[in-house]
């Protein structure tokens, strides 16, 4: 067939790329949008908080052209980035536990989001004992928790673990300072 | 000699007892991020920032510097037992460091990399203390114009000239420019960019752009690649302690890596993959050993290029203290730093804030000296670090991605925010897009945006400022020859190749 032959030179069209580029004039697009909506006084005319932006978006539209240009050229990525099988299994479950994460902590507070996060996370990287990554993932999580919560004096969410610890450390710190 | 009483001044701050555990802890992280594979200084230094709210600039700049250093050594390490450089500055270093550890003798390698760091480091702080005043003296004559004009120069040499691919540097940094864009705009209180989401009124904290391209989007990377072949821990052999004749190979390696490394850094281009390489070649040329280079590996191809690395991480200090102006992502996180403390790094900095200045470059000898001792007789305590296996290791990086975005404001929509800049570096990481250009684009955008809107200000709306003052004229000019010289050689080069093969045709 005469068609593979000709499909040998369209093939070179990288489609990753290509989406890249694409996604890219879209961001444009949408700082054209945003910059459109800002409101304009009078009195800033000459240089006013638009024509950054403006700037910006026209090189964004060059840059993903260029882009674009790459990939029906073939493309950017090296060899190897295209021969390495992506693993879409462990990806996914990172991406579970970040979700995960996002969902739980609110309801359920920093610390317990964290380890189901973590479990999920060495799961999908390939872990095989469960268990002791839960113990792992507590321990840590409780760590990041009062490191930060209590050393650096950041808020973050507390739930139903860090309330009962926090009781029990305020006990232990009122019979000691008492 | 007014340099020395400033930095007699600075040791008075930087050796009481409470800066040098800030110093102490610094360095002691910095090690360990740099040791462990996915973790950088920037993102450390980042997940840090909530704590400039609550101790003195001295004791968080301190502590910042550590990690920075730190990390410098403790990549080095990872990239001659593993063979897997942390940071895009120790690439050079793995290359015969690696080798010499394969070969048995990673104990010198890591000894000559450790003590060129010290020397080079020690050289590099001393030329921030005496330049910086320098520098200073022509940065006042510096107007609107010409601050905009060299962040302009900043912004190609980084994104640019640096790196594989001009497009794909200024597409990462014009990612950046959005970003810093995003939130109320400061001179006219208009807010850009919020797509109506009141949480988006702030901007967009550097801890989540940092910890979203760096921790998350580097997690995902990992946990895509899994495929991928897996690099071996080469055990420790060999004394640490060098031979007269590793010493005599080093010495001159060292000095050399300094020389070139620090100017390099200093100038408002940065980057450390350029005096790496550098040296190498040169070292790879001047070398009687040249057979050992790239089989068992030669001394003075670790020697050299961590001289140069160490020294121009040095001399980014330079444009980052007394032009406000970073070139690498962890200058940049150290200037929003400053921006946390109200304070605006420029040509006043030095005479406005002696005390933080010169503590820190002070902390700096001091933190060279911590370093050399924490990473040669206690090697052993980094080794193991090593082994620490990645399930592990990236689910607790992820942990504290959470508590550093989370903590900001227990908002939900800021993870959100963190997930879509992870995803973001996740296609960046694969794609081979550089992450450092969008924080650097992120933070300095909206400086040069300041600048460019007070320049246009005092001309009255007359663009022709950048163009008249010879000094803005000849920084733009830099940055376009910076822009388009490469491809316009580049073309050169392709021509005068192909041209013999033309001949014949033609003839």
């Amino acid at each position: 067939m005469s068609s593979s032959d000709q499909q040998a030179a369209p093939s070179r069209l990288a489609v990753p790329e290509l989406l890249i580029g694409v996604g890219l004039l879209a961001c444009a697009g949408a700082v054209a949008w945003q910059t459109l909506a800002i409101p304009v006084s009078p009195l800033y005319s000459k240089v006013g908080p638009t024509v950054f932006p403006y700037l910006t978006m026209v090189g964004l539209v060059v840059l993903s052209l260029l882009l674009i240009l790459a990939a029906l050229r073939g493309g950017w990525q090296p060899e190897e980035e295209k021969e390495t099988p992506t693993d879409w299994r462990a990806m996914g479950f990172v991406v579970i536990g970040l979700v995960a994460n996002l969902l739980l902590i609110q309801p359920l507070g920093f610390t317990a989001a964290s380890v189901i996060m973590f479990v999920l996370v060495c799961y999908g990287f390939g872990s095989k004992r469960t268990l002791r990554d839960v113990g792992l993932g507590l321990i840590l999580a409780l760590a990041a928790y009062f490191g930060f919560a209590r050393a650096l004096g950041v808020n973050i969410g507390a739930g139903f673990i860090e309330n009962q610890l926090n009781t029990v450390i305020d006990a232990i710190i009122g019979t000691f300072g008492a | 000699m007014e340099t020395l009483g400033h930095l007699a001044h600075g040791f008075s701050v930087a050796f009481t007892p409470v800066n040098l555990l800030w110093c102490l802890l610094g360095t002691t992280l910095g090690t360990a991020i740099g040791v462990l594979p996915g973790l950088g200084p920037a993102l450390t230094i980042a997940l840090l920032l909530p704590i400039t709210y609550q101790v003195a600039p001295e004791a968080s700049f301190i502590l910042f510097a550590g990690i920075y250093y730190g990390a410098m050594y403790g990549g080095s390490t990872t990239s001659i037992l593993l063979n897997t450089p942390g940071e895009s500055a120790t690439i050079v270093t793995a290359l015969e460091g690696n080798k010499m550890a394969r070969s048995g003798r990673g104990g010198a390698a890591l000894a000559t990399s450790a003590i060129g760091s010290f020397v080079a480091g020690t050289i590099g702080t001393m030329g921030v203390a005496f330049l910086a005043p320098v520098v200073v003296k022509f940065a006042l004559a510096f107007g609107p114009a010409e601050y905009f004009s060299l962040m302009v120069l900043a912004f190609i040499t980084v994104s640019a000239v640096l790196g594989s691919s001009s497009v794909r540097g200024l597409t990462s940094l014009f990612a950046g420019f959005v970003i810093g864009m995003i939130g109320v705009d400061l001179q006219t209180g208009q807010p850009r960019f919020t797509f109506g989401m009141t949480e988006l009124l702030d901007g967009v904290d550097v801890i989540i752009a940092a910890v979203g391209l760096f921790a998350v989007g580097e997690t995902l990377y990992m946990a895509s690649r899994r495929y991928a072949g897996k690099d071996e821990i080469v055990p420790l052999r060999g004394s640490l302690y060098m031979t007269s004749a590793e010493w005599g190979r080093s010495w001159k390696p060292w000095l050399r890596g300094a020389a070139i490394g620090f100017p390099i850094g200093a100038m408002p281009a940065g980057g450390a993959e350029i005096p790496t390489f550098l040296s190498y070649a040169i070292e790879k040329k001047l070398s009687n050993h040249k057979e050992e280079f790239g089989t068992v590996g030669a001394i003075e191809g670790v020697a050299g290029p961590e001289a140069a690395n160490n020294a121009s991480a040095a001399g980014v200090l330079v444009p980052m203290l007394t032009l406000g102006l970073p070139t690498s992502a962890t200058a940049a996180i150290m200037l929003s730093a400053f921006q946390s403390y109200g304070i605006n790094p420029g040509p006043l900095l030095l005479t406005t804030q002696g005390d933080l200045v010169w503590g820190l470059i002070a902390s700096l000898f001091i933190a060279n000296v911590i370093l050399v001792i924490l990473n040669l007789p206690l090697i052993g305590l980094w080794v193991r670090l090593l082994k620490i296996p990645a399930p592990q290791l990236y689910a607790g990086i992820l942990v504290f991605a959470t508590v550093g975005t989370y903590g900001i404001s227990q908002s939900p929509i800021d993870l959100v925010i963190l997930y879509l800049l992870g995803a973001a570096g996740f296609l960046m990481r694969r794609f081979d897009f550089p992450t450092a250009p969008v924080i650097i684009g992120m933070i300095l955008g909206p400086l040069a945006e300041t600048q460019f809107r007070r320049a246009m200000t005092i001309s009255n709306g007359d663009w022709s400022v950048f163009y008249k003052h010879p000094l803005s004229l000849t920084l733009l000019t830099l940055a376009f020859i910076g822009l388009v010289g490469p491809h316009i050689w580049a073309y050169v080069e392709h021509r005068r190749r192909r041209g013999p093969e033309h001949v014949p045709g033609d003839a």
